[in-house]
């Protein structure tokens, strides 16, 4: 049995870069996603939602159903699991509809 | 591509490439180096109007059933446009990781690799244009005839720049998503979709934790388990919904389709080998932890699905993957008006006639969205959509009277049979609202919950989703009730089996005002014919 997900693809991925989340470096691989990076940091949740503050992260996983919308690199209601991971990135919990700073 | 350097606002008509410089998308080239311009010329993909290029076929998707029929009609000599989401081809079935993660073995994360592996290597040696990193949120009718697919692009659909690609003929190889019922709980973190959690693993090759419980309904749940057991994860059961006897009640389905129940019976030992434990007949009715998951309790169901109280089973694990089949996605082909049909299972996929047409004539759809039925039934409807096109545009209708599509056709009602049994067997039943509690959310985007649908029904009137949603917003947030819609419409109808609803989503994918805006001036059209 593999190890990890890693391990099982038989993935030599070029040198892990680093992203920040909420300020908190985060390594990511080289062809991850955001989400992915997170998820590979122990990190599920990176949005609170507009009406209860609740936590939420990635769910469907292929774009569907918009659960993992993050504040990337200042731009809020970014998907996650379908935005690459970019050296220097700047993850932000988006917080309700993400658009607080337009007072809107 | 530099995208940011061209004019954002200006419309593209086709984008093309010059032929064998690798994929056009709002991403970046991903192969070949050469700067590709979307503006500019394109080399012998058809007609050239004042609008751009013509293709013969635009394909939508570029997973087993797109991918498939594209080879076929580009082989055939037709030009052919392929469209994706995706930087790669392979859809949802076949999701790899990007190049860059350098995988030596994708195929340790799949079934029947090598069926793709020969696709894409035939994409790779035609001349189809691929466009990858479009979001198609709308395909409508243009003078002459003509197809119009628009597509925003970007890997989020977040690029400036709309795509606008024309065809004489159109393929939708759209797929499918995958059926939510919602629990107390279930939108906590680390609850995720079963197909949620394979597809992130099969293209991040993340986990969303160690010891994960997968559970719903649908033959999906064990190849699931079994690759996040293969990639580490502990499983510490599998909770199926339904029971797997109503397979065994059509036993000639069963003997026709001998690859699928070796495909079960490679997941089974996989399962076996790593001690998971696959509990029938029961769901998960109850998430513990107050920010991420920390336990479920698994609840025993009677044949209705009804929860039978005080058989509440506690499980540890940090993460749930779960899911309760698929969904057609059927929006576009909804939008132009083709025909649908309740499947066995409560999911609405299109009518299709025997050569993979949809009831709008030069429209024809293949794999998931003509009903869920698996990546080898898609792969061979595709091939049956492209001669159906090529017999269609070029005029040699031998190509539809063939040896081979006699065989194609063969196999389909073979398969189709099998994935009726499939579809029966893990059919939802009426008595899975009794494990909602009043304060469960049931549309997780506008956080509506059981409680207020319910009151919406019972002291309100509503019968239909669409009541339920003028009543509630439940369907009316980010997602358009993709993940909420199931749910709703079993509440809505209270015990009887919900009418399927028609999916008429006029914008596919959520579309930018700025995206709208650089559209030329609409041409009205002749409306579809109907048949």
């Amino acid at each position: 049995m593999a190890r990890d997900p890693v391990e099982l693809a038989g993935a030599r991925p070029g040198p892990p870069f680093e992203i920040t989340f909420d300020g908190r470096a985060v390594a990511a691989l080289p062809g991850q996603s955001v989400a992915a990076a997170l998820w590979a940091a122990g990190i599920l949740a990176w949005r609170t939602t507009r009406v209860g503050g609740r936590p939420r992260g990635a769910f469907c996983g292929i774009g569907q159903c918009y659960d993992c919308l993050a504040t990337v690199n200042g731009t809020p209601n970014r998907r996650a699991c379908l935005v690459p991971a970019s050296p220097g990135d700047t993850i932000t919990t988006q917080e309700g509809h993400g658009h607080a700073g337009l007072g809107v | 591509m530099p995208a940011s350097e061209s004019d954002p606002h200006a419309p593209v008509d086709g984008l093309g490439p010059v032929r064998g410089d690798g994929p056009v998308d709002g991403l970046g080239p991903v192969r070949g180096d050469g700067p590709v311009d979307g503006l500019g010329p394109v080399c012998g993909d058809g007609p050239v109007d004042g609008h751009g290029p013509v293709y013969d076929l635009a394909v939508v998707g570029a997973g087993c059933a797109g991918l498939s029929g594209a080879v076929t009609a580009a082989e055939l000599g037709l030009s052919v446009a392929l469209l994706d989401a995706s930087a790669q081809t392979g859809g949802q079935y076949y999701r790899h990781p990007a190049p860059a993660l350098g995988a030596v073995r994708p195929e340790a994360l799949h079934h029947d690799w090598s069926a793709f592996a020969e696709l894409r290597r035939r994409q790779e040696a035609s001349d189809i244009t691929r466009l990858t990193g479009c979001h198609v949120w709308a395909v409508i009718r243009e003078d002459g005839d003509l197809w119009a697919v628009h597509a925003v692009t970007g890997a989020d659909g977040d690029g400036e720049r709309p795509v606008r690609v024309r065809a004489r003929a159109l393929l939708l190889a759209t797929g499918a998503y995958e059926r939510q019922l919602p629990f107390p709980g279930w939108t906590l973190p680390g609850v995720v979709g079963a197909g949620g959690a394979q597809a992130m693993l099969k293209s991040g090759l993340v986990l969303p934790g160690r010891r994960i419980v997968v559970a719903g309904s649908g033959p999906l749940l064990l190849a699931v388990a079994a690759s996040l057991a293969a990639a580490g994860a502990r499983v510490p059961a599998v909770v199926e919904a339904s029971g797997y006897l109503r397979y065994a009640r059509h036993p000639r389905a069963l003997a026709a389709n001998p690859q699928k129940l070796a495909e079960a019976a490679v997941h089974g030992a996989e399962l076996l080998r790593h001690g998971v434990r696959v509990r029938t007949r029961s769901a998960v009715t109850a998430v513990h932890g107050r920010d991420r998951v920390e336990a479920v309790t698994v609840s025993r169901l009677d044949r209705e699905w009804r929860p039978a109280q005080g058989t509440g089973r506690h499980i540890e694990c940090d993460a749930l993957a779960v899911g309760f089949g698929l969904v057609p996605q059927i929006e576009l082909a909804a939008g132009l008006g083709c025909a649908v049909r309740r499947t066995a299972d409560g999911t609405s996929a299109l009518v299709l006639d025997p050569l993979q047409e949809t009831s709008v004539p030069g429209v024809w759809a293949a794999g998931e969205t003509g009903g869920v039925g698996g990546a080898q039934l898609a792969r061979e409807e595709g091939e049956m959509a492209g001669l159906a096109v090529a017999a269609r545009l070029t005029g040699r209708s031998a190509l539809v009277r063939s040896g081979r599509m006699r065989e194609l056709r063969r196999r389909r009602a073979r398969m189709r049979a099998f994935a009726d049994v499939m579809a029966a067997a893990h059919a939802p039943g009426v008595g899975w609202t009794r494990w909602l509690a009043d304060d469960t959310d049931v549309c997780r985007c506008e956080e509506v919950t059981a409680g207020r649908i319910r009151e919406g029904v019972a002291g309100l009137g509503a019968r239909d989703v669409r009541s339920v949603k003028l009543l509630t917003r439940a369907g009316m947030g980010w997602c358009q009730g993709r993940m909420c819609g199931a749910a709703v419409a079993c509440l809505a109808s209270g015990a009887e089996a919900p009418p399927p609803s028609a999916e008429r989503r006029p914008l596919a994918v959520p579309v930018t005002l700025s995206a709208l805006a650089s559209l030329d001036e609409p041409r009205a059209g002749p409306e579809p014919r109907g048949r």
